[in-house]
């Protein structure tokens, strides 16, 4: 025995014990699904592009966004973020304001000149019948999956009610121009003045291989009043159609909008800027019930926009509206009071809902029509084999952003159709919610704002009420992400573990458990900022 | 000109963030730290005492390029990294007995300096017990002579090693095996015990400091500090203990936290005999919802112990206003 005094072992490392064999339960890295991301109507990465923008680094924060909608920068302008509303960060300080962020990096996108690839043609052709949010959607996703795809618009212009139902002062034209000519780049041919009269004719002649239907709602309603033809009644989607058209609609003197909806706030506000003496919004219920967003109604009570709430119009007559008061009565149903109040109107604007025109369905067998909108099956496909139908058209919430989810959902479903297939989406992740997070890691942080244009600059013209991030303040925004769900390589595991159980593998790449050592104590779960490793029983 | 962002998203709470500079991040977030207190060990699940440990040395580790002896005190730490004949050390490291670590480190020290090998630098380390009761005496006599030791005491409040016993520092109420829940006045006793970090004060050695494991910046930062000093340092680094708490193991770090958070633990540093920094509390709490995850301290909730939580809360009051422990608004990063 080669030795020293008293010593009968050979002393080695401590690694021959693999005590992982204590363990009952085993931790595992996991992807959650952040709240922004589960209620996108888009269906927007938005936790991965906020990632790739806190680094700095825009073009892939927009090459992520584009997967799924292809128009950042008008998303940054006129969604109505209900990632923002869903936003765990709410719960700590304020939501990360994501909509902002995104405008920021699809200005960047279209000051760049980026864009993306497309797959290589498949040589099947699509037609698209709607150059809105929803067909424009459509059709960038099918050409990204490498289909030839020929979009049919009725009116002058692309753009559907991005251009014809959103005002340029929440909307300025160039940056709509830029996103959709980078549609057409990629290889989408867009004819617009083309109005389809027959789906079915047409379809057969360009020998297309399937359809999309997406043509919105674009038929103004009115309600019938009594008049003495003293006032001069519009309906809101005509008067914002002829504001785009620069034929300009006489909104001067008293201007009255009918209506508690967004158009209604379009219209109201579209007034003030055309130097109408007073606008007034009549709406029959109560204010908290207005359809409309609430910072649309916020913008327009800034600009000197009224509200007359409770109030249903009962005649026209002598240049003035008799209004009805009305009380809340049950389920929040406005009852008459039989009290009538008058106000001055120089012009009466109906914003009391659009409808859709289904002229072009005709001939096609099969579609089947309920409350005055196309019904679809779960693949977004009409009655008619291979035409598929989403926006305005069918039954759901009417919004620029949902029309761009069924643009990309009908896209997937009708790619798999071309293909002979049914497209069946990838399981979903569990939610990533507050009680995942460990909030007590994140700096804290109030949320960045954009400035707002001074309200006098609103009254007299059409600029861009809401500005810019500079890059400074929107990559602060984007930091204030706190990655719920996803790993975004904070080291706290690495760091945290007693057993040093945990591989470290390199910037992108995450980390590894040593399942040799951990010994299934927990804290790597616990100390997880963003809730993005679980713990699972063993199988003993 | 461009201004920097200074936002990081989690800023420095983290152990590493993939934004910050790499001289930003903390020992624990390299690829290439020492792991002086490797895998295998025997420590029980979620043990503070390991984290510790590996916190502590590897940041040292790093601060003398590897240049480094640790004398090790008898307890939990030396038995669960060092079963004969298995070792979970990665560097030199030498047994020494219950409560003379601080003696073996200074001589180890001395025969560093006699074999002229200055840039070899020596830590002394044990738990609570070794070091506040047992090796008192030899680690007065260390500060006293002013040796050039670092002596870091990792403080899980007992004898957890033989089976959960008393020691000095024990917090009051607290449930031991030799202060059990009983009696008009329910496990350890309000009004003993020794502060050892103010006791290494009043020997006016160079540097002292309290640390804690849910705080690794800091930690590292007052560890890389001590060893760019010479002469006696002294840290005690809070680090909890399932076993002997009646915690589970997941919330190790979590009750480490909320020591600080409520008063209890409060962390500073001291140069020679004054208090020179505190750091001050992020989200300050009550001292409840520590004690609650701890069954050591379950009869403090019960009917007729109203004083006990009373007594504690005042205890972390105190300390709020002793080490100046609140923030003056305005300072977040």
């Amino acid at each position: 025995m080669n030795k020293p005094f008293a010593i009968t072992l050979d002393v080695g490392t401590s690694l021959v014990n693999h005590t992982g064999s204590w363990r009952t339960e085993r931790p595992r890295y996991v992807d959650r699904i952040p709240p922004c991301n589960k209620t996108c109507p888009a269906g927007e990465n938005i936790q991965q592009w906020l990632f790739h923008a806190e680094e700095g680094n825009y073009e892939q924060a927009f090459k992520t966004i584009m997967q799924d909608n292809p128009f950042p920068t008008i998303m940054g302008r006129v969604c109505y973020h209900t990632c923002e509303s869903a936003c765990n960060r709410k719960d700590v300080d304020e939501a990360v304001g994501i909509n902002a962020v995104e405008r920021f990096i699809g200005d960047e996108a279209l000051r760049h000149g980026w864009t993306v690839e497309c797959a290589p043609d498949t040589g099947k052709k699509v037609m698209v019948i709607g150059a809105g949010p929803g067909g424009l959607s459509a059709a960038y996703h099918l050409r990204r999956l490498g289909h030839s795809v020929t979009v049919f618009e009725a009116a002058p212009k692309a753009g559907g009610m991005l251009r014809y139902g959103i005002p340029k002062y929440r909307l300025p034209r160039e940056k709509l121009a830029g996103e959709i000519s980078r549609i057409e780049k990629l290889g989408v041919e867009i004819k617009t003045a083309s109005p389809v009269t027959s789906v079915a004719d047409t379809m057969k002649e360009g020998g297309f291989d399937a359809c999309f239907l997406s043509v919105g709602a674009q038929v103004g309603g009115k309600v019938e009043l009594p008049t003495d033809g003293s006032v001069p009644m519009f309906d809101a989607a005509t008067v914002l159609k002829d504001l785009e058209n620069e034929q300009l609609p006489d909104l001067n003197g008293h201007v009255v909008v009918y209506g508690g909806g967004n158009t209604a706030m379009d219209v109201a506000r579209s007034a003030t800027r055309m130097g109408a003496l007073s606008v007034t919004v009549v709406y029959r219920r109560d204010r908290n019930m207005m359809p409309a967003h609430e910072l649309e109604i916020h913008e327009a009570l800034e600009e000197g926009v009224q509200l007359a709430c409770l109030r249903t119009i009962k005649a026209v007559k002598n240049g003035e509206l008799e209004l009805e008061v009305m009380v809340t009565g049950e389920d929040n149903r406005p009852v008459g009071t039989g009290q009538t109040e008058t106000v001055p109107a120089t012009v009466l604007v109906q914003a009391v809902g659009q409808s859709v025109d289904l002229g072009p369905l005709n001939g096609l067998d099969g579609v089947e029509v309920k409350g005055g909108v196309v019904l679809v099956g779960k693949d977004m496909q009409t009655g008619a084999k291979g035409v598929f139908a989403g926006g305005d058209m069918i039954p759901s919430e009417r919004t620029v952003t949902v029309a761009i989810g069924h643009g990309k959902k009908a896209a997937k479903n009708i790619d798999a159709f071309l293909r002979g297939e049914i497209f069946v989406a990838p399981a979903k992740h569990d939610d990533a919610g507050f009680g995942e997070l460990n909030t007590w890691y994140y700096s804290d942080a109030p949320r960045s704002v954009r400035p707002v244009l001074d309200v006098a600059r609103r009254q007299s013209g059409f600029a861009e009420v809401v500005g810019n991030l500079d890059e400074e303040t929107a990559q602060y925004e984007a930091r204030r992400c706190m990655s719920c769900g996803n790993c975004f390589e904070c080291d706290n595991c690495y760091g945290v573990c007693p057993d040093n159980a945990i591989t470290k593998l390199g910037p992108g790449e995450g980390f590894a458990f040593k399942y040799d050592y951990c010994k299934g104590c927990g804290i790597c779960v616990a100390e997880c900022p963003c809730g993005s490793i679980e713990m699972v029983p063993e199988d003993i | 000109m461009t201004q920097q962002v200074k936002y990081y998203q989690t800023g420095t709470y983290t152990v590493g963030n993939r934004l910050l500079d790499q001289e930003q991040r903390t020992v624990q977030a390299s690829l290439d730290r020492s792991n002086a207190l490797d895998s295998g060990h025997r420590a029980c699940q979620g043990c503070g005492e390991a984290l510790g440990a590996r916190f502590a040395i590897d940041a040292a580790m790093r601060a003398t390029d590897n240049q480094l002896i640790a004398c090790n005190a008898t307890g939990c730490l030396e038995v669960f990294t060092t079963p004969y004949p298995e070792t979970a050390w990665q560097m030199p490291w030498i047994h020494s007995l219950f409560g003379n670590a601080a003696a073996v480190a200074t001589g180890v020290a001395a025969a560093q300096r006699v074999k002229g090998k200055k840039e070899v630098r020596v830590i002394a380390q044990g738990g609570d017990g070794g070091t506040t009761d047992i090796g008192f005496g030899c680690l007065s006599g260390m500060f006293d002579r002013n040796d050039d030791v670092l002596y870091i005491c990792y403080d899980n409040q007992a004898y957890m090693n033989t089976g959960v016993q008393r020691s000095s520092a024990t917090p009051p109420a607290a449930r031991t095996a030799t202060t059990m829940p009983v009696g008009p006045n329910p496990g350890n006793e309000f009004g003993q015990g020794k502060n050892v970090p103010l006791v290494a004060m009043a020997h006016g050695i160079p540097y002292v400091a309290t640390a804690s494991v849910h705080d690794l910046h800091d930690l590292e930062r007052k560890v890389t500090k001590a060893m760019s000093m010479r002469g006696a340092r002294y840290i005690q680094i809070f680090v909890p203990c399932p076993l002997g708490w009646g915690s589970k193991p997941c919330d190790s770090i979590k009750l480490a936290r909320m020591a600080a958070e409520c008063g209890l633990w409060p962390l500073f540093e001291a140069e020679h005999g004054e208090i020179t920094d505190s750091t001050k509390l992020r989200k300050p709490a009550k001292v409840d919802g520590y004690l609650k995850l701890q069954r050591r301290f379950a009869h403090m909730f019960k009917p007729g112990n109203e004083a006990q939580l009373e007594g504690m809360q005042a205890l972390a009051d105190k300390n709020i206003v002793k080490f100046d422990l609140l923030e003056e608004k305005g300072d977040e990063e």
